[in-house]
Formats: structure tokens, sequence, C-alpha cells
């Protein structure tokens, strides 16, 4: 008898070694979200940038380089703004600190919270743009028939590999309205 | 893969039984048993490198299954009444751990080769935005040579009408969702050779410059594939992905592509077509399109109904009648025969808001359709499919 | 690997339940395996009569049978029921007849847990084939799940239909399912070995079974993790996959294939251990190389964790991305290659013979590699470029998993329905089934080659007209390929009657192994007293 007691507990204690394995993938699943985010801020993975300011300081300036960087921007779905770039591209030098402003303006009777999200193509480059200002780190809020400029300041690191001549910068703004009024963290621009 | 006997067999077969039920067009005369060579340098790597890939197969396939016939028919019992019995080999089970191993790493040297050639979207000088929407494409040129503000934008749907492709042998009961139910026992009229592939304002591109495509998309994943470019890249909402493309100056000419990412329902009927001319003639098709684009609207009044409604029922066929039934008779969309909401004279403003901004999943139609377009559809709506109302919706009424 | 028949055959036959009770409170391996076994082989039923919708209206350019819609919701349901329903059950069931009976094990080791597994498959695919029906039945005809068996968000989040939220219950369920069902082989396996019966003595099936129950351990976790996230987007406010919530939709695909890619394995390996229990029995010869099939499967499922972005190249990723995972994958057509190789070694200079289960298993090694070759063709990325997402992919991994999975499962059950029913096979039937599936299942998926080198998307409900030939002859090769499944319902109602020659414990000549040493069919009870193995 006790031969069959000392099976069961042993099966007991596979059995809840692997239930606990189970848990620990259900749980990496979910890891594996910041895992994704850190992934693609150091490898630049789907051309994600830093989502807060970077700090411009002993930026060396490479002279030899010049880089075309464009700006696309489009409205998603749902979004009533119009948004469009002061200037449709820019070149500069690594090293060098640029503003552009980019322009919005709320043609509905409502005030809309909108927030960018931005994507740089090739992927390489996005951890090589830096933003010291960007009104995509926060969400904006813009009240019906208003107009704004929104700032944006930015330079490239000149560790830039050299193959690389020029980025696109997009900005797709959305429609998060209804998602902070939930959280209700809203930033106004003028 | 098998045998090219096989493969002959097949295509003598289906010569053979089924001559004449494809119609030829330009794309469709090119290969149709192999990957296609396209006509780009980097397509024609890719095709190298699929040609060399299906032979290295091949010839490991058939020395397999050359092994595998040999040892069936002369290892039989018959054959063969006492087996051996060994069951292991060191040096066998080495060899063949190993020559794999150094023909993969043959095979990985120009894979990784065009991979990086076709990495490099470095000093284009025409730069396109392309966009998938549900369920069409836009393109927006953005810059061409050292101009960045070309301001040219339009959409691209397919030209194919559902005449030619609602053709349902079943009505009503088991399989629902019809938007083509009342075409059951209609005239069926024969398919044009672009079926399915021609777009009504197609993307033109010049040849032999440097072509970089950013590609984003509206609502959810589709992807731009163009087959002849070697080129398929994923269009993701919020992201921009890019491609690029030089073709020859000798292809001029017209190509077809699809979307290759499963978008909904009409997934299928989103084609891409790309022309290709020359130099000079693009210049003076750029120019001519930016103008155009710079005019503002055209908002000269129509004539009388009947300018209206054709130039309605033509916009509807292409951006309407997916959804909501060549005839008006609803599917994904809301019905719009004899309904009240196309009736009644107090909802005609509720009516063109909706088609201009959207409402719930009916897409925003303001950048896909110029006013003059929209209130041609609004007057065919509110008069075709037995509404009568007599309706004239004027550019001028739906204008910003 | 000889066993003495040390156990004694007293049937219990008279102390076992009957009716309906028997079947929905059994623990008993044999019971489980044969519900399983029935449960597998209906689903692939039904997803094959959903294939057959696709086939009817792929037929010829236009949409003839079906709304596009329908058509999507056709597409999904049929590969979640024949990955999740079919398959997946079908070598469970295996699994739950045949391991006790290799390694001398009475019963598996958690047999009300086993029960339990079981029965949750029917409420889950009630579920998923309740919202087609209503799609085709109900008033308003709601969709049913159409978004692709891949579930990409946001097609599958903020686009997905109101029956999403089945579809997430159902996933959730065959998960939990197929969790418990891989715990209790792994338990079994570790625990309930009979004396003698060491790790490196046990049958491949069983050492396949226990990898793949690994993997499914590791992996169906991932897959929940998934669809509560979907769930989560859906209607929690949380924008794991949405970009306008700060989410990405590429980050879905990452999830999805990282439990994607290795899922593809657990369908297979079952069946790498079917064919090499199968061909040194018709060969009259031991399995070549039996360690280093063990080693190759396990570097496979080793592989199979580092190589899931190969299913998404065209997303954008970093050359340095792309060039990793094509050399991975490159990688893992080694071990497979060995496979391969051990199994042509094996049959080398052996005494063969062609009964129906050597038939089936020489299809799956010539046919399955024909789909491994073409992987190997989809693992160079500027090449795939041109064959992702066309018809040259659903030719691939129909060749792997039809041609594959599914053939080694025909002839697993032609290799064991002696032991399980107590009868042959009908061997007119069997051969009737054989050729007639060999040669359609051809017709079916080799021209689809074509049509995907030529430009043919998948999941395409109409297409250009330089299609039509092909497609034509596709949708033929897929009716005779239906209707000759037909063949083997019979085969199976008449052993489930008893109807047929009698056969012996060990009906096949060269047939080595514990579950040999039973009387066919095998008792209720086996191995009570655990036989010794030397």
């Amino acid at each position: 008898m006790s031969e069959v007691n000392d099976l069961q507990q042993r099966n007991t204690r596979i059995l809840r070694k692997l239930v606990f394995g189970a848990v620990c993938m259900f749980g990496f699943a979910f890891a594996m979200v910041p895992i994704y985010n850190v992934l693609c801020e150091v490898t630049g993975l789907n051309g994600k940038t830093n989502s807060s300011a970077a700090s411009s300081a002993n930026l060396e300036l490479d002279e030899d380089r010049m880089i075309t960087v464009q700006f696309v921007t489009r409205s998603g779905q749902g979004m009533a703004w119009d948004f469009f770039p002061e200037v449709r591209s820019v070149r500069v030098h690594p090293g060098e600190i640029t503003q552009v402003n980019f322009k919005v303006k709320n043609p509905t009777d409502k005030q809309i919270v909108g927030q960018a999200i931005p994507s740089v193509t090739p992927g390489l480059a996005a951890t090589h743009l830096l933003k010291t200002q960007c009104f995509c780190f926060d969400n904006q809020t813009l009240a019906g028939g208003g107009e704004a400029d929104m700032p944006m300041i930015f330079y490239l690191d000149p560790a830039l590999p050299k193959h690389i001549t020029t980025i696109t910068l997009s900005y797709t703004l959305f429609d998060v309205t209804e998602r902070v009024t939930v959280n209700d963290n809203t930033l106004a621009v003028r | 893969m098998q045998s090219t006997l096989f493969r002959r067999v097949v295509s003598a077969l289906s010569l053979l039984l089924v001559s004449g039920a494809g119609v030829a067009s330009d794309w469709a005369d090119r290969s149709n048993l192999n990957l296609r060579p396209g006509v780009t340098e980097i397509s024609q790597d890719v095709f190298g490198l699929h040609m060399t890939i299906l032979w290295v197969v091949t010839v490991i396939g058939l020395l397999v299954f050359g092994l595998i016939m040999y040892s069936a028919v002369a290892h039989r019992r018959s054959k063969n009444p006492n087996p051996s019995q060994f069951h292991e080999h060191v040096g066998l089970e080495v060899f063949w751990t190993v020559v794999p191993f150094f023909i993969l790493i043959a095979m990985a040297f120009p894979a990784t080769r065009v991979l990086i050639s076709m990495d490099d979207t470095s000093d284009a000088e025409l730069t396109i935005k392309v966009t998938g929407y549900r369920w069409n494409w836009s393109y927006e040129y953005l810059a061409w040579k050292d101009d960045n503000d070309i301001g040219v934008f339009f959409f691209s749907n397919l030209k194919t009408p559902p005449e030619q492709y609602e053709r349902p042998i079943l009505s009503g009961g088991l399989f629902p969702h019809g938007t083509a139910q009342q075409r059951v026992d209609a005239e069926r009229p024969a398919k044009d050779a672009d079926y399915m592939l021609a777009v009504d304002r197609p993307l033109v591109i010049p040849a032999g410059i440097k072509v970089r495509f950013l590609i984003t998309a509206d609502d959810v994943i589709h992807s731009w594939f163009m087959p002849d470019f070697a080129i398929k890249k994923d269009a993701i909402p919020g992201f921009i992905n890019e491609v690029w493309t030089v073709v020859p100056e000798d292809a001029t000419g017209v190509y077809y592509g699809q979307c290759a990412e499963l978008c909904g329902r009409n997934h299928a009927f989103m084609p891409i077509e790309v022309h290709v001319v020359p130099q000079d003639e693009f210049e003076t098709w750029i120019a001519e399109e930016k103008e155009k684009a710079a005019s503002g609207p055209d908002l000269t009044p129509f004539a009388s109904l009947d300018v209206a409604m054709q130039l309605g029922q033509e916009k509807y066929a292409a951006a309407c009648a997916l959804c909501h039934g060549a005839n008006g008779q609803g599917g994904i969309g809301l019905p719009f025969a004899g309904t009240d909401f196309m009736k009644n004279p107090e909802r005609l403003q509720d009516n063109i808001d909706v088609l201009i901004k959207g409402r719930n999943a009916m897409p925003a139609f303001a950048a896909q359709l110029t006013p003059r377009e929209i209130a041609a559809v609004i007057t065919y709506q509110r008069n075709a499919f037995g509404n009568e109302t007599g309706d004239l919706v004027q550019p001028a009424d739906v204008a910003k | 690997m000889t066993a003495v028949a040390a156990h004694d055959h007293h049937d219990d036959h008279h102390h076992a339940p009957h009716g309906l009770k028997r079947w929905l409170f059994s623990t008993n391996h044999k019971d489980i395996g044969t519900l399983y076994l029935w449960f597998s082989f209906a689903m692939f039923m039904v997803g094959g009569l959903m294939a057959l919708v696709i086939r009817a209206e792929l037929m010829y350019p236009g949409m003839q049978v079906v709304d596009p819609e329908f058509f999507n919701q056709m597409t999904t349901v049929h590969g979640l029921i024949m990955v999740f329903g079919a398959v997946m059950p079908a070598t469970v069931g295996l699994a739950n007849w045949m391991i006790p009976l290799m390694i001398g094990a009475p019963d598996m080791a958690l047999p009300r847990m086993n029960n339990w597994s079981f029965w949750i498959l029917p409420f889950a695919f009630t579920i998923l084939i309740g919202s087609v029906l209503m799609s085709a039945f109900a008033e308003g005809n709601p969709s049913a799940p159409n978004f692709g068996w891949t579930f990409y968000a946001p097609l599958s989040t903020t686009y997905g239909p109101a029956s999403t939220d089945l579809f997430i219950l159902s996933v959730h369920m065959m998960g939990i399912s197929s969790i418990m069902g891989a715990i209790n082989v792994i338990v079994t396996v570790l625990n309930m070995r009979a004396p003698g019966m060491t790790l490196m003595k046990m049958p491949l099936f069983v050492w396949t079974w226990l990898i793949t129950a690994f993997l499914l351990v590791a992996v169906m976790p991932v897959l929940a993790g998934a669809v509560t996230m979907m769930l989560t987007d859906r209607h929690f406010g949380t924008s794991f996959f949405d970009a306008a919530g700060g989410g990405d939709p590429v980050l879905f695909q990452h999830i999805f294939w990282f439990f994607g890619h290795p899922e593809v394995y657990i369908m297979i390996l079952p069946s790498f251990g079917i064919v090499s229990a199968i061909i040194p029995t018709f060969a009259r010869k031991p399995l070549f190389g039996y360690a280093s099939m063990v080693y190759a499967t396990a570097s496979i499922a080793l592989l199979s964790f580092v190589v899931w972005a190969h299913h998404m190249f065209t997303v954008g990723m970093p050359l340095a991305g792309m060039l990793f995972f094509m050399y991975m994958t490159m990688l893992i057509s080694v071990p497979t290659g060995v496979k391969v190789f051990n199994w042509v070694a094996t049959m080398w200079r052996g005494s063969i013979t062609f009964e129906l289960p050597m038939k089936w298993a020489l299809a799956f090694v010539i046919l399955f590699t024909c789909g491994g070759l073409s992987g190997l063709m989809l693992a160079i990325t500027p090449a795939d470029f041109q064959y992702h997402d066309t018809y040259f992919v659903v030719a691939h991994f129909h060749y792997v998993l039809v041609s594959g999975a599914i053939f080694s499962i025909f002839a697993a059950a032609y290799y064991w329905l002696p032991k399980w029913s107590g009868v042959m096979p009908n061997t007119f039937l069997g051969e009737l089934h054989f050729w007639n599936s060999l040669l359609s299942v051809n017709l079916l998926f080799f021209p689809m080659h074509f049509v995907g080198l030529a430009g043919m998307p998948r999941r395409y409900a109409d297409y250009a007209l330089q299609f039509a030939d092909y497609n034509w002859w596709i949708s033929i090769g897929a009716f005779w390929f239906g209707i000759s499944q037909l063949i083997f319902v019979a085969v199976c109602v008449l052993c489930a009657m008893k109807k047929g020659e009698k056969a012996p414990a060990s009906p096949w000549e060269g047939a080595e192994g514990l579950e040999w040493t039973v009387p066919s069919p095998a008792p209720f009870h086996t191995f009570d007293t655990p036989p010794v193995v030397k």
C-alpha cells in the first residue's frame, strides 16, 4: 500500500511543478510586452523612438554628413484634426539640434484629445533620432475650432550608421478623447 | 518539391482539359507554373535565388525518394527474406548531419547578399506614401527630386464591376450575408482580362528611377504585394515601413499586385495597379496632377439630374457597392433601397454628413471623394434603387 | 525491447460500467483514448466540410456559393478546428491509448484529470461551431470569427465581431484541456514506467510525445496569455495591441508565433514517433539510430523556440533580425533531415512488406519531406517575400499537416486498430482509402504551389483569371479527398462493430513492444502487475 501512496506523492509533486511551469509561461506571455518594448527601444525594432526627453549634453557635430529627415503625418481612423508639418523635410548634420513645428487644427466644435504615435524608418535609425522635446511624449488637447503649433526638437546621434542618408519620421495622430476621460491627465497646448 | 515530370503532366493535363478557361492578359501571359521573375534587378535576383534553392531541394528530394523507392523494391520480403539487423553507424550519422549543414551554409551566402541589397533604401528620388484601408489603397506623392511639397493624393479602388463577380448560384437559406442575393438569376456579363486586378486610378511611377514607398495603414494590417518588383511589405496602422524599387527603363508598362494580409471581408477586392512610364511622361503627369490638386475642388454645378446620376452610379459602384450592394440591397452596410434614410427629405443633411464624416463602422469619405463626387453619390442613392426622390444635390451643398 | 509477460490477464469487464456513464465518468485510459479519437475524427469531418465550402467557392472565379464574409469565417474556423480539434486531440487520443500500454503502466497517472481534459473539448468546440451556425442561420447573421486562425490584431480586437469573445473563451478551454493532457503524459512517462523500462528503452512514440508534452506546457499558456490580452484590449481599456494607446499590433504577432511555431511541432512530433514504430515493424529490422532520433527530436523542439519570426518577415524587421531568424530556420532542417535519413536507413536491407500501416507511413515520409523541402525554401528570407501569404505557404503547411500529421494518424489507426477493436481493419476498404487519399491529396495540394508562385494570395475569396485553371483542379482534388475519407468511416465502424477477421495479440509479424503482449482487443485493465523489461 505504501508503494501506491509513494507513487501518488511523486505524481503530485511533478503535477505541481508542471502547473507552476504553465502558470509561469502564462506570466511570460505578459512579460513579453515589456521585454518587447525594451528590445524595440534598444534595437529600433518597428521604428520606435524614445518616449521621454533625451539629454542633448556633450553633442558632437559631424559636419561631414548631411542627412535628410522627412516628416510624414496622418490622422488615424476617426481622428478629425488636420495635422501636418510646417516643413516636409529638413537637411541636418548629425549632432545639430533642430526644431520643427507641426500644425494642428480641430475643425469640429468639440474638444478632442489627441495622441501622436511616432514611427521611424529605417528602423536602424530610430535609436539615433533623439528628441529633447516632443508633443508626442504626452497627449494633447484642442478645443473645438482651435489651432495650435506643436514643437518637436530633435538631433541625430553622430553614431548614426554611415549608409543611412534619409530618415523618415512618421506621426500618426489618434483620437484618445474617450481613453483619457478615464485617466484624466490631459495637457493643454497653446 | 516533387519531380519535374509530375509538373509537366499536371500542366499538360490542365492545358488539354481546361483550355480557354482563363483569359490571357499581359499579366497572365507570364509563367503560372513557376515564380514570376519580375522586372527589377532585385526581383530577378530573388528569382535566381528561388531557382537555386528549388534545384537544391529537388535534387535532395529526388535522392531521398530514390533511395526509398530502391529500398522498397530491392529490399522487399520476396527479394530479401532475411533482414539485416544493423541499427547504427556513427560515420553515416555524422555524415548526414554535417553534409546538410554545409549545403545550408552554401545557400545562406547568396540569400544574405540579396537580403542586404534589398535593405538599402537610401538615395531615392521619388517618395510615395502608400496607405491601406478597408478596402482600397491611397497614394500620396511626398517628394519628387527636390520638390517635397507636391500634394498629389488619391484613392485607388477596384475597377471590376460587381456584375462580373457577384454571380450566386444559391439564394437565401444556408449561405446568407448576401449582397448578391438579387443577382441570382441576373445576366452574367463576361469577365474582363484584368478581372480583380484593375483599379480606377492606378499608381504612376517613372522608369529608371529609384522609388521609395512608405507603407502604412488606416485600420487593420494590410500588405502591399507587387510580385513583379519582389515587394511585399505589411501596412501596419500607426507604424511605417519602407521598401524601394527601380524599374528598368525598358520595362515600362502596367503591373498588378494585390493585398496579401487578411484584412476583412473584401480582402480579395483591393488590388494594386502600377503604371510604369518613361521619365518625361512622368514629369508631365505629375505637373498636371499637382496643378489639379492646387486649384482646389471643382464645384461646377450639375447641369441636370442625369449628369449627376451618371457620375454617381460610377462612384457608387467603386466606393459603396462592396458594402451596400450594387442594388442598394445592403450587406455589411445598411440597405438603401426604399429606406427612410434615403427617402426622407429631412434626413438629407444627415445623409451627407455620414458620407463625409463616417459613423460607426461606416468610414469617412471626405478624403476619398471630391465634393462633386459626394454630391453625385448622394443624388444617385436618393434616386436609384426605386427611391425616386428627385433630390439633386450640388457640389456646393456638400463643400465645407 | 523484449518483455517477459509476467502479468496475468484477468479481464475486469464485469466491473466496467456500462452505457452513458461508462463514457461520461470514465477514468480508464483506453475509454478516454477512444473518446478522443472519435471526437477528433468527427472534428476532422466538420473541418473538412468547411474546407469543401472554401473549395466550392474557389472552383471558379467570381462569388458563386457564399459571401466573402462567410468565406473568411470558413477559412478561420476550418483552421482552428483542424489544428485544435482534429490533429491535436487525435494525437492525445493515441497517447492515451498507447503510452500506458507501451511503458507497461496500468493507466495514466492522473485518471480523473484525464476525464476532465477530454470532456472540456466538446464544450469548447460547441461554442466555436455554435458561432458559425448562428452566422449561417440566426436572424441577422452575426459574424463568426472571421480573422484567420492566426487572429492578428487589430482585425480581431478593434475590428473583431462580437463572437470573438466566444472564440476567446473557446481557445481558453482548448488550452486548458491540452495542458492537462500534456501534464498527464509527462507524469505518466516519468513515474509509471514498468521496472527495467529506462528512458532510453522507451519506444520512440513515447519519447516524441514526452517532448511534445513539454512543448505544450510551455506554449499553450502563452496562447492563453495572447487571447487574454485580446480580451482586455476589447473590453477593459488596455491597449497591448492598439497603436492609439501606445501598443503595437506587431507585438501580437510576436506573442502569437512564439506559441505558433512550437505548435507546429506539437502537431508533427507525435507523427515522427508513429512512423518510427511502424517502419521497423514492416522492415523487420530495428530502428536505425534510436539515440540520434531522440536527440534530433529534442533539438527540433528546442530550436522551435527561436524561429518564430520567420512567419513575419514582411512586418519590417531590422536586417540583423531577419538574418538571425533565417539562419535558425535553415538549421532546423538538419535534425529533421537526420530523422528522414534514419527512416531510410531503417528500411535499408530490411525485409519489407507493405501492409496498410506501412503504406501510410511511406506516404508520410515522402510527402512530409516534400513539405519540409518547401519549408526550407520559405526559410530563405528574400524569396519568402515572394512566397509569404500566398498559396505556396498554404501548399507547404498542408503537405506537412495533411499528408504529414494526418497521414501518420491514419497509419497509427490502421496499425493499432487490431489492438483497440480486436478485429483487423478491412483490407479492401483500407486499400481503397489509401490509394484514393494518396492520389487526391496530391491533386489537391500540389497545384497550390503553382498558383502560389504565380502570386495568388491566401485567404482570397475571389481571384484573377490567370489562377482559374489550377483552382479548378485543386477543388476537384478537394472533393475527391473529402469523399475518400468516408471510406475510413466505414473502416472504423466495421471495427467498432467487431466485424472482420479476429486479430491475434500480435497481428503484425515484425512488431515489438509491450503493447503486443496483451491480448487483442486490449482488456479493460492491463498491466495491473507491472511487466519486467529486460
